[in-house]
């Protein structure tokens, strides 16, 4: 186990230059230079302070030596300095927005995960039945509503006319004077609908899944000779065929989540959520590219821990990799 | 779909017939064929169908419910929600079909080549895959639009280089089985090119996972076209898009429901249209079902 974890982890450094140069090339698309806003529009800049700017941020040495300058930095975790008026170091910057992001985001998985497993297992075991066919078209619909749409529709429904829920940000206004326990309660409230229709999709994705890997699973020998040395349906349901039929999901859900961060930004812009899928709408708005820069690659190395974890659940619960 | 050449993915008539029977006997395919059929429809008589210009503005009428003359509502600006509908469709489809152009052919030449050749070529272009993988596309997507400048065809591009990966995949997987099979073993031994090797002999083979991948990945690029327009970074006013009715109609939901719930449930159906005609065509395709 231990041989398999270090090859694995060995297996993410060259992903992580690679995640490095793409996040530098997509920054230099762009047309003219990154300071250019920050100069152009600014009158008081001389083009004396502009080639000091250019020389500060080594715009004028060659694209190469640029980048190695910049992953340079990158490895000591330093990712210079935001664009914006309060010229905040950005790592700071995106590590206070980051929790409320990453709790929704587990908070989606285990959503996805406790419905979509139980969800595909029951529509695979009574294949065609009245509760097959409602959870199919509930997954087609669920995997084709468009998430923000959905979550205007339940802002309006949930918080708007029937008051049920908060439709904006993570606390209330009264947050300072609650106890700590109102407290969880107060941000709970506000999470709820997010965390929802965040998982919609993923959910419905992997309860498909589900069912189809376990109909595969079903119809294996092993299955039958459980069944002939007289199992009953539950434990060869649940101890012989899911047990199976989960490995494949592991991974899928390691999948998932380069989409539920990428969400982020469509939820916490309808649901005006201060995490990092918001940072990075202002930050790419702003044209603020070491913030856009630092979130690309913060948000790709979350993927590969993300992707790591669940090879670590595979590798533990297969014992042809446990013991290999 | 499957049914239009004599011969799908390269395999022999009956096959396509099997497949064509099959996917007639599927209600997912009907319903999933019968909307996009509707779609395309749509968007090729826009100019005929439409009541009223999709931009003209008439501020006598502003924000008017669903009734006579106006049958989906007006906007803020007093536009003909239906007509602006109507020529939605048209960036719909031509955002589906341009973006998941792109990412087949890359993903097919990518996938092709990587497949075929093996070893180093392989190795490296894979490892870009992975890469390219672990980054939220939608950021990826956000950031690249946003730098270069918000306009359709930037949209089609971009959502059509960050969605290849699939393919590549999936083409590799057919390219690195089908290879070792004796036909193509046999046209290697006469001395044929490699890229006659792998354009007409293994490709056509290799099609049938490559036309489900598409017919899906149109859902999610029209889904992704719409989000981006929601965000504003999308397709840029006056062009009517589903999403771009939608963000207008955002700021006046709580009384003129109509702007957010019609162009919505317009995206719903097209997405579920392809998504079901998709599985049907992955039903269909797979040899293991009879």
């Amino acid at each position: 186990m231990a041989s398999y974890l270090l090859k694995r982890v060995a297996m993410m450094l060259p992903l992580m230059v690679g995640i490095t140069v793409i996040t530098f090339a997509v920054i230099h698309l762009a047309p003219g230079e990154p300071i250019d806003k920050m100069t152009d529009l600014n009158p008081k800049i001389s083009a004396q302070a502009k080639q000091k700017m250019r020389e500060m941020y080594h715009l004028d040495k060659p694209l190469p030596v640029q980048y190695a300058l910049w992953f340079e930095r990158f490895v000591r975790l330093d990712f210079g300095n935001s664009f914006s008026p309060d010229n905040r170091p950005v790592l700071g910057k995106i590590m206070e927005r980051m929790p409320v992001t990453l709790f929704i985001n587990v908070s989606s998985l285990a959503v996805i995960f406790l419905l979509a497993i139980p969800l595909g297992v029951i529509s695979a075991t009574r294949p065609r039945s009245m509760f097959d066919r409602a959870t199919t078209l509930f997954v087609f619909v669920g995997f084709s509503t468009p998430g923000f749409w959905l979550s205007l529709l339940a802002m309006i429904f949930f918080g708007v006319q029937l008051g049920w829920l908060p439709i904006s940000g993570i606390r209330s206004i009264d947050f300072r004077e609650l106890s700590s326990w109102e407290k969880f309660l107060d941000y709970l409230r506000h999470l709820t609908l997010p965390i929802l229709l965040s998982s919609l999709t993923s959910l419905t994705f992997l309860s498909r899944i589900t069912r189809q890997n376990m109909l595969e699973v079903i119809r294996q020998d092993y299955i039958t000779t459980a069944r002939a040395k007289g199992c009953s349906e539950y434990s060869v349901v649940f101890h012989h065929a899911l047990r199976n039929a989960l490995l494949p999901i592991v991974t899928i859900i390691g999948l998932s989540v380069p989409a539920l961060i990428g969400g982020s930004v469509i939820f916490e812009t309808v649901f005006s959520i201060p995490g990092m899928g918001m940072l990075f709408y202002e930050s790419v708005m702003a044209r603020d590219y070491p913030l856009v820069m630092g979130i690309l690659v913060i948000g790709a190395s979350l993927t590969l821990v993300g992707n790591l974890l669940a090879d670590l659940s595979y590798a533990l619960a297969d014992p042809r990799i446990r013991y290999g | 779909m499957a049914e239009a050449g004599p011969r799908v993915g390269g395999r022999s008539a009956s096959f396509a017939s099997i497949v064509a029977r099959r996917m007639l006997k599927n209600p997912f395919a009907l319903w999933g064929g019968a909307v996009v059929v509707l779609l395309f429809l749509v968007a090729a008589l826009a100019h005929f169908i439409s009541p009223y210009d999709p931009s003209a503005v008439d501020t006598g009428i502003i924000l008017r419910p669903p009734g006579a003359g106006h049958w989906l509502g007006t906007d803020e600006l007093g536009r003909d929600v239906l007509s602006r509908m109507i020529y939605g469709a048209r960036i719909s489809l031509m955002v589906g079909f341009v973006s998941i152009g792109i990412a087949t052919v890359i993903g097919v030449i990518i996938g092709a080549v990587s497949g075929y050749y093996g070893g180093m070529t392989d190795e490296i272009m894979m490892r870009f895959v992975d890469v390219m993988l672990t980054f939220p596309v939608f950021f990826l997507i956000l950031a690249v639009i946003a730098i270069l400048e918000p306009n359709i065809v930037n949209v089609m591009i971009v959502i059509g280089l960050t969605g290849w990966m699939g393919v590549a995949r999936l083409v590799r997987a057919e390219f690195l089985s089908i290879k070792e099979r004796d036909f193509v073993v046999a046209v290697r031994s006469i001395g044929q090119r490699d890229a006659l090797i792998i354009f007409k002999h293994i490709l056509p083979n290799a099609m049938a996972p490559v036309l489900v991948s598409a017919t899906l990945g149109v859902a999610g690029a029209i889904l992704t076209e719409s989000a981006l327009s929601f965000l504003g970074i999308g397709v840029q006013p006056p062009t009517p898009s589903w999403g771009s009715i939608l963000t207008e109609g955002k700021n006046y939901i709580e009384f003129a429901w109509w702007l957010s719930l019609f162009p919505g449930l317009a995206i719903l159906f097209t997405v579920l249209g392809y998504n079901l005609l998709g599985e049907a065509l992955r039903d269909a395709l797979d040899a293991r079902i009879n």
